[in-house]
């Protein structure tokens, strides 16, 4: 409840923001602020200075732009769940990020800040990767883009080098695609224990393209490989969701992590049960 | 008509200050010098302190003293105010800073005073304590066993004390002899209460007269300044006045002295300050009371047909590494004495142990004892039910106590006996209101489709208001004090009433319903009563609010004021009417002569000549004042039939309630909507027990479930719309027919729920199952019964 004490600037741009936390090996950008303020909050994250940047006008706005939409890394949850472009172009976002905390948080909270901290029971990552997101990310020798696949390293750990910001979160326009994300929520938190998204492309019944991320389970989102090439091809009738479910299971083993209340095992087979969810949640069936 | 008033849904007059956020909160108290304390708390969960270095927090700049156990020897620990009755308790309670060792996470070993909190907090890092860390135990059966780890030089075993109810041979004859016998162990888990506010406590001490001021966050004002003062001080008890502002709900550990009620005033007498403390909810999480945590075996006996014979019960009772306030009371008093539940049981014997464990403090939490008891009843009647093969509502109504039999002596209630009640008629609205026969239909059918559904009951009693005092007091249940309520009621001059009250509220909506009480019986309007409670100065000695007393004690203590209030109205309007006194009335708020109405005074009029005093009867005082100290003849026993039907998914464990039906009889109601809330409430908190909240530690004695991300409360999603029903039987025991209210979901609710999964899982061969029944573990048992199907 009482941080140690800390300095605070209010970044005029991008670029001071940058400057800074090259600068200052102890600092922390401040976005929304809801995961970063309960650890301070704790002492569990005693950063000495806090870079402001929640006001930055560019890093706000949602747009399309050509097949892509563009998300900016200070869209909040709430913007971004009632987001026409996000609701028509990535559909599964916008219903994830209507369900991530509470009201508050998603006012508050931001995708930048939520992808950069890789908590593994969030749930944007798992909705980012499935789509196949691009992150963008600026840092004191320019400009780079990295690919969700990529960006998401470990538990709490990103591709992001020391001194860079996300600027932007792209996703293509999957708007002929089904999408759902569907979770399993701890009653206490209501993260997600386990979540899955699944983002198919249909020809009639045939799903002609599947992609599957999976998150909560595992220590950072995953993709499903074995689920997807099941799926792709297939017309999503229950053998091939059985299929896929057990592939994803499989998927899944190496990155699983698990607590008292959800061991691993429990989260895993929950992942094959969620996964065939997500199928009949994109599916509307 | 006046008199509806009372009956009448009125709108919380507490309401709109808590709405707004005018009500003033501890938080809220700002003193003119106000310094800030902030308490170290033992990492270990059992260790001896070796040493303990303050220099370097005393040195960091802002930081007004740091001080140890040590500086507190000649403190006395806080008394043991409720020991179990009858029995040796080997007493062991907390110093306000321990001194030489630590027997739970989060014990208090030293404070830190400083201009703020934050360089408080600080400082704490700075301080080296010199731990030597000793093995631990946290299961309450595992410290009675040979070899475990002993937490106190007087308590062999870790045992605080042994207790029994019943007569165990003849128990063992009827076991013996019965048609029947069902054994099961049953776990009751450890719950943290979790109020809204956390504890808090400001105090203030002035040398020249050497009195203390303390505002803390209790459900007791009078009680706390009689313990800190006559118990833990030594000091007389009028040189201490305590204030409750408005509290932000207690649930039971808000009664209780803790060590910071007594440090703050300390700290303040030794820097001249006035010190506040203000708990965190981590701290809260580890240092504040906890409830339930019961290890306990049942055999229960039956007859063929379905009758009860008779119920064996043996409970180990965690009560944490030392004593909290009233601890030993809660698993003896209000939990073996209540095992007979709504039935005639004739032959119950119950033996409890009260364990020290390296666990934080555990003490009344809502419900208190009765849910422990109402959970192993109804589980028990349950396990008759299916090992019989009989409908569980056939078993209830089977051992039924029934109308007739009131005044019903249950034996064990050492010579109390139930009040009044008729338990088929509630369970006869709820079962009509769930539509039982369609309902097993549709079991049926789900069977069919694979799919689990289930239906749970709980025919529950309980017990509030608990009194007399010479039957709870020290020679009978052990209970260190009485247990009476009292009441003022003042008619001021300009008919204006102001009642002060012992009782203190911090949720459950007093102003109003008292209001309503004292609006009914004069005939005035609610808003021209104001109540007054929850400050030493200025109300008489009370015994606090919890076991949903206030109503039925004190409540009653302002309506026996308000007939001697009338008697006496009432002899003066007959002089203002130069009439006799036999031959008025008092009715709708007038003295009128008796068949003319017209003739009349007002009750503003009678209470404006009663203050005035030209012109009063022979020997009669000014004013209209009375005071009233209320010591109920017996206790009174609410009573209903909760319904829970659950369906439970088989692929992932999640249980869904689907409908939620409680038909609860609380006597008579003074205002339906609050006790309504109390219900909801109530059944939330219950539910949470059975299906996700869970206090729970490692073998360390740490405790894992620390915070709220962990620690899993009910949401307001996470239940359907609650179908709610009252019968009425008033209780003679009080002239207002009053049982009380605040505790009866609780109470009720967990055994429904547990009962209805159970029945769910039944195709499976599942006969009980331990709780928190959360999806993971309903998960598992059907993977293992169904061979991973």
């Amino acid at each position: 409840m009482y941080p140690t004490e800390i300095d605070y600037h209010r970044a005029s741009s991008i670029a001071e923001a940058i400057e800074l936390l090259s600068q200052n090996d102890d600092a922390k950008l401040l976005a929304g602020g809801h995961s970063l303020i309960p650890a301070m909050k704790l002492r569990l994250a005693q950063p000495g200075l806090l870079i402001d940047i929640s006001h930055l006008e560019e890093l706000k706005s949602i747009f399309v732009s050509g097949d892509k939409i563009s998300i900016g890394a200070l869209a909040t949850h709430a913007q971004i769940a009632a987001s026409a472009d996000v609701q028509s172009y990535a559909p599964a976002l916008a219903s994830a990020a209507g369900i991530v905390g509470d009201q508050q948080v998603r006012n508050w909270g931001t995708i930048g800040g939520n992808l950069a901290h890789a908590d593994p029971a969030s749930d944007p990552p798992t909705v980012v990767l499935a789509y196949d997101g691009v992150i963008h990310i600026q840092g004191q020798s320019g400009s780079r883009s990295v690919n969700a696949q990529d960006f998401f390293v470990d538990l709490f750990a990103t591709a992001l080098e020391p001194g860079e910001i996300i600027t932007r979160i792209e996703l293509s326009n999957s708007s002929s695609a089904k999408s759902a994300y569907v979770k399993l929520s701890h009653p206490a938190s209501r993260y997600a224990v386990v979540g899955v998204c699944a983002v198919l492309e249909m020809n009639g019944s045939t799903c002609t393209s599947a992609r599957v991320a999976v998150g909560g389970a595992t220590m950072k989102a995953v993709r499903s490989p074995g689920a997807e090439s099941v799926l792709t091809g297939s017309s999503l009738d229950d053998s091939a969701l059985n299929a896929a479910a057990a592939a994803v299971k499989s998927d899944i083993e190496e990155f699983l992590i698990g607590d008292m209340s959800y061991p691993e095992d429990y989260r895993q087979a929950m992942a094959g049960v969620y996964l065939k969810r997500a199928v009949h949640a994109a599916l509307g069936s | 008509m006046a008199t509806a008033v009372v009956g009448s849904r009125i709108k919380r007059r507490e309401d709109p200050r808590l709405i707004t956020g005018e009500a003033k909160y501890l938080e809220d108290i700002k003193l003119p010098g106000l310094a800030y304390a902030a308490i170290l708390r033992s990492p270990y969960a059992h260790a001896n302190i070796k040493s303990i270095n303050i220099d370097k927090a005393k040195a960091l700049p802002g930081v007004l003293g740091v001080f140890t156990g040590k500086d507190f020897a000649d403190v006395n620990p806080l008394p043991c105010a409720w020991q179990a009755g009858g029995v040796q308790n080997n007493a062991n309670t907390p110093r306000i800073l321990e001194i030489d060792k630590v027997t739970f996470t989060g014990a208090g070993v030293a404070v830190v005073v400083a201009e703020d909190r934050y360089t408080a907090e600080d400082a704490l890092e700075l301080i080296e304590v010199d731990w030597e860390p000793l093995p631990v135990v946290v299961d309450a059966y595992k410290a009675t066993q040979p070899g475990a780890p002993q937490l106190h030089e007087n308590a062999p075993n870790n045992v605080c004390m042994e207790w029994t109810v019943g007569d165990q041979s003849a128990v063992d004859q009827a076991l013996h002899s019965a048609d029947i016998v069902v054994k099961q162990h049953i776990l009751n888990q450890r719950l943290i209460p979790t109020p809204m506010e956390p504890r808090g406590c400001i105090a203030q001490y002035l040398a020249a007269t050497g009195e203390y001021t303390i505002w803390m966050t209790s459900q007791a004002p009078h009680v706390m300044r009689l313990l800190i003062t006559a118990f833990v001080f030594g000091i007389p008890e009028t040189k201490v006045r305590v204030i409750s502002p408005q509290i932000g709900g207690g649930f039971g550990a808000k009664i209780f002295l803790y060590p910071e009620y007594c440090l703050m005033p300390a700290l303040s007498k030794k820097l001249g300050r006035p010190v506040r403390w203000m708990e965190t909810r981590s701290e809260n999480y580890i240092s504040t009371t906890h409830g339930r945590d019961h290890i306990t075996d049942i055999e229960v006996g039956a007859k063929r047909d379905g009758t009860i014979t008779s119920l064996k019960v043996n409970t180990y009772a965690n009560l944490g590494g030392v004593l909290s306030t009233i601890a030993p009371g809660i698993p003896t008093t209000l939990y073996g004495r209540m095992l007979s539940g709504a039935y005639k049981i004739p032959n119950i014997f119950c033996r409890v142990f009260g364990v020290y464990t390296n666990t934080g403090m555990v003490d009344a939490y809502r419900g208190a004892g009765r849910p422990e008891a109402t959970y192993v009843v109804e589980r028990a009647v349950d396990l008759v039910a299916r090992e019989l093969n009989m409908d569980p509502v056939e078993v209830r109504r089977k051992n039924f106590i029934q109308p007739e039999d009131f005044p019903y002596d249950p034996i064990i209630l050492r010579g109390l006996k139930y009040d009044s009640g008729d338990y088929d008629k509630a369970l006869d609205r709820a079962l009509e209101m769930l539509d039982y026969a369609n309902f097993r239909k549709e079991q049926a059918e789900a069977r069919q489709q694979g799919r689990y559904l289930g239906v749970g009951f709980s025919t529950y009693i309980e017990i509030c208001g608990v009194a007399p005092s010479a039957w709870i007091g020290l020679p009978g249940e052990g209970w260190g004090a009485a247990l009476w309520e009292s009441a003022n009621v003042r008619v001021h001059l300009t008919g204006k009433v102001v009642v002060t009250t012992g009782s203190q509220t911090h949720g459950q909506g007093h102003e109003t319903s008292v209001s309503q009480v004292v609006a009914g019986e004069l005939g005035i309007a609610v808003e021209d009563v104001t109540v007054q409670h929850s400050d030493t100065l200025g109300t008489p000695f009370g015994y606090g609010t919890y076991g949903s007393r206030s109503t039925a004690v004190g409540t009653v203590a302002v309506y026996n004021s308000l007939q001697k209030i009338k008697e006496k109205a009432k002899a003066l309007g007959a002089h203002m009417l130069e009439a006799a006194v036999e031959d008025v009335v008092f009715q709708d708020g007038k003295v009128h002569v008796k068949g003319a109405p017209d003739r009349a005074k007002t009750i503003q009029e009678i209470a404006g000549a009663a203050a005035l005093a030209y012109s009063l009867p022979q020997g009669m005082e000014p004013f209209l004042d009375d005071t009233t100290y209320y010591d109920p003849p017996n206790c009174t026993y609410p009573f209903g039939t909760h319904i829970c039907v659950v369906e439970v998914d088989p692929s992932t464990g999640s249980i869904e309630i689907k409908r939620y039906i409680a038909v609860d009889d609380v006597g008579n109601v003074i205002n339906p909507m609050i006790v309504e809330g109390q219900v909801h409430g109530g059944i939330a908190q219950g539910v949470a027990q059975a299906l996700w909240e869970a206090a729970v530690y490692d073998e360390n004695g740490q405790l894992i479930t620390g915070s709220l991300m962990d620690y899993a409360l009910p949401r307001a999603d996470f239940f359907p719309p609650f179908e709610l029903d009252r019968t009425e039987t008033p209780t003679p025991v009080n002239p207002l027919g009053v049982k009380g209210a605040g505790e009866t979901g609780t109470i009720a609710a967990t055994p429904a729920v547990v009962n209805a999964v159970v029945d769910a899982l039944s195709p499976l061969g599942i006969k009980h199952l331990d709780m928190p029944l959360g999806a993971d573990k309903i998960w598992r048992v059907i993977q293992e019964h169904t061979n991973g199907v």
